[in-house]
């Protein structure tokens, strides 16, 4: 579906009474209007990855073969290709309240003999759903936030000190080791940038600054507002405060 | 909209709706047609779109999926570092280094670098196209200011970084956003001329590091975990070689445990991921530690037993080897050593267990596998605790290279 297709169906153009898309009793959701589910549907085709991801879909099955999730949940790739590629805007709403975190963005899936990529959908609804704030975005995300403020923070995603035992009980009691011994441990690393603890490795001021502009300026950081309002204000402070430190203003 | 059942109430098949339906889908460019990235970059320069790293010292050339020569740079390497990996496998990062310093190939090793960013994204979706492309722009165009060539050390990085090389080709309006950021930041739109994974260099250099092997790995049975990301992600830059699996799957980690003299032995579910999941491993893992465990680590120990299982990226070796302790509670068939193929190539070519592989970090037991290779690991762990005391004692602040190649 182009954008000027839903947006023909958004401005009253006649719609398709076809029975294949699923009802708001069976899809879920009814309290959500449909022009929402549509303007979010249109949020998604408008993504430009979005042609290249979606060809139609033969409705084989492959990529649910090759999925690991699908192995473990009730999840399939091959229902979110095929309501992308017959614009149910009902189904591929309840999928991104249902499904869509279920994925584990390996891209198996990318195996589709019609040159889908199911994955790459998926991660465009993520998008989607995190920006317009929707409940499955939050739940996903609940618990996360300290790895969002690392990664967009101190531009490295997983650090040292994070190995503590409690947050890694099931990982072995070398975990604890490591987090014992971690300072002696990390001066004993002899390449000389891997000596920190609280990042991967010493990124430099200046590289931060460029990373912080980044996140600003393409409205990344500003994603998050909806899903984490607290995490998203604490992370504006912290970067208008640095940039204006180095006499940037945004 | 009007939403209506069919006869039945509820559903019938709507042929006519169907075919409309596929009018709208105009079949471009897969993303196979992209056959040689390469030469699309080379034109976009041309234009004045963007500007391409070029290779220019010695280079070897590799066989790709659909035949593409690709050519790896042997030294003067920018090293891209991987977050996983120098966070929670260190390692694994130090194994590259040090061999690429026995092998005497000088590189560099930035501070100018950030995370490419992506385990976050595929976790979180917590950002979009242009910032991705920009994080993945920023840290090019810094290697290139180095003039050492960028050479990636994590497998999503390499993946996602092709992901972005194809957006990047595929839409003007995502360059010219680009390049506006990059604007702000006093850069050029930078790209290299190859995006080069660690593993394709290692592959590239197996016979010279064969050649400084000093520990004799006849006899030790390896298992080969290929990282998804690495192949499955734009597969027509992995490497592809018709002496290895056939040229079915992909060569690397396999061709080097090969020429290192290991013998190599297959199973049912290699194409399986390893259970990673980017956000399932840090908030999801009862679904981690059952795919990997269920799905790779008892599938290898049934059809192959292995001594070791060999991998090649950040969130698989650290989801095969953290996965099989709580098995193990669970009286599952596990117990398997997991390394990189780069540790693994240090310890044939006399690295030390813990200075250089640093296998303390890791979890699943190591032990028997260093046995096997005639690793005394007692004595190497009194060594290390040694040089530890040094650095306690004040008598030094950081142990340095000087101290792991003694
Ligand atoms: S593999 Fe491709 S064509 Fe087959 S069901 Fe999945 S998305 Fe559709
Ligand atoms: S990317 Fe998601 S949908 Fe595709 S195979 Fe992997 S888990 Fe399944």
């Amino acid at each position: 579906m182009t954008a000027t297709d839903v947006q023909s169906q958004l401005a009253g153009a006649p719609a398709p009474a076809d029975a294949h898309y699923k009802l708001p009793d069976v899809a879920g959701y009814p309290d959500v209007p449909f022009e929402e589910k549509a303007r979010l549907f249109e949020e998604i085709t408008n993504d430009l990855r979005f042609s290249d991801y979606l060809y139609g879909c033969y409705e084989c099955g492959i990529c649910v073969a090759v999925c690991p999730s699908a192995r473990f949940y009730d999840f399939s790739p091959r229902r979110i290709a095929q309501a992308a590629a017959r614009e149910d805007v009902e189904l591929i709403y309840q999928q991104m309240q249902e499904d869509i975190w279920e994925c584990s963005q390996c891209f198996s899936c990318l195996r589709c003999p019609r040159g889908n990529n199911p994955g790459g959908i998926i991660t465009i609804m993520r998008e989607v759903a995190v920006n317009n704030g929707l409940a499955s975005a939050k739940e996903a995300l609940a618990g996360y936030s300290r790895i969002i403020y690392k990664i967009m923070s101190t531009g490295t995603q997983v650090s040292p000190d994070m190995l503590q035992p409690d947050a890694f009980p099931d990982w072995g009691p070398e975990t604890g080791d490591v987090s014992a011994n971690l300072d002696l441990w990390r001066r004993a690393l002899p390449p000389e940038t891997m000596h920190t603890t609280t990042t991967g490795w010493a990124v430099a001021d200046s590289t931060l600054i460029e990373l912080y502009l980044i996140w600003l300026h393409t409205g990344a950081l500003d994603m998050i507002s909806d899903v984490d309002a607290s995490l998203h204000a604490i992370l504006t402070e912290l970067m208008e405060e640095r940039l204006e430190d180095e006499g940037i203003e945004i | 909209m009007t939403l209506t059942a069919g006869p039945d109430g509820r559903s019938s098949i709507p042929i006519e709706s169907l075919k409309r339906k596929k009018d709208h889908f105009e079949r471009g460019e897969d993303r196979r047609s992209l056959e040689d990235p390469r030469a699309e970059l080379l034109e976009l320069e041309d234009k004045g779109e963007l500007v391409v790293q070029k290779i220019d010292h010695e280079a070897l050339t590799l066989p790709t999926k659909y035949g593409r020569p690709k050519r790896i740079q042997k030294a003067h390497l920018w090293h891209h570092k991987s977050c996983g990996q120098c966070g929670h496998i260190p390692g694994y990062s130090t194994s590259i280094f040090w061999v690429m310093r026995q092998l005497g190939y000088d590189y560099h090793d930035p501070r100018d670098q950030t995370s490419c960013t992506a385990w976050n994204y595929y976790a979180s979706a917590t950002s979009n196209s242009a910032a991705q492309a920009a994080v993945a722009v920023r840290n090019f165009a810094a290697a290139r200011e180095t003039g050492y060539f960028p050479l990636i050390h994590c497998g999503t990085s390499y993946g996602h970084y092709k992901e972005v090389r194809e957006e990047l080709i595929r839409h003007p309006e995502l360059r010219a956003e680009v390049r506006r950021i990059m604007g702000k930041l006093g850069k050029e739109l930078v790209l290299p001329e190859e995006i080069v994974h660690y593993s394709e260099w290692f592959h590239a250099m197996r016979g010279e590091i064969a050649a400084k092997q000093v520990r004799d790995f006849t006899g030790i049975k390896v298992t080969v975990h290929p990282a998804c990301h690495y192949y499955k992600l734009v597969e027509g830059d992995a490497i592809y070689d018709p002496d290895i699996y056939g040229g079915q799957r992909t060569a690397v980690v396999t061709g080097l445990a090969q020429a290192l003299g290991a013998d190599v032995r297959t199973y049912s579910t290699w194409f399986d991921c390893c259970g990673f999941g980017f956000r399932h491993i840090l908030v999801q893992r009862d679904f981690t530690r059952s795919f990997a465990t269920l799905r790779k680590i008892e599938v290898m120990k049934e059809e192959a037993d292995p001594d070791v299982v060999l991998t090649h990226d950040t969130g698989c070796v650290t989801t095969l080897d953290k996965s099989q302790f709580a098995a193990k509670a669970h009286d599952r068939n596990v117990g398997l050593a997991v390394m990189s193929e780069a540790q693994f190539a240090a310890l044939a070519m006399g690295a030390h267990p813990y200075k250089v592989c640093q296998l303390h970090w890791h979890s699943a037991d190591y032990r028997p596998l260093l046995e096997k290779m005639g690793i005394d690991w007692e004595k190497a762990w009194a060594e290390f605790q040694a040089d530890l005391k040094r650095l306690e004692n004040g008598e030094k602040r950081y142990l340095d290279w000087d101290d792991v190649d003694n």
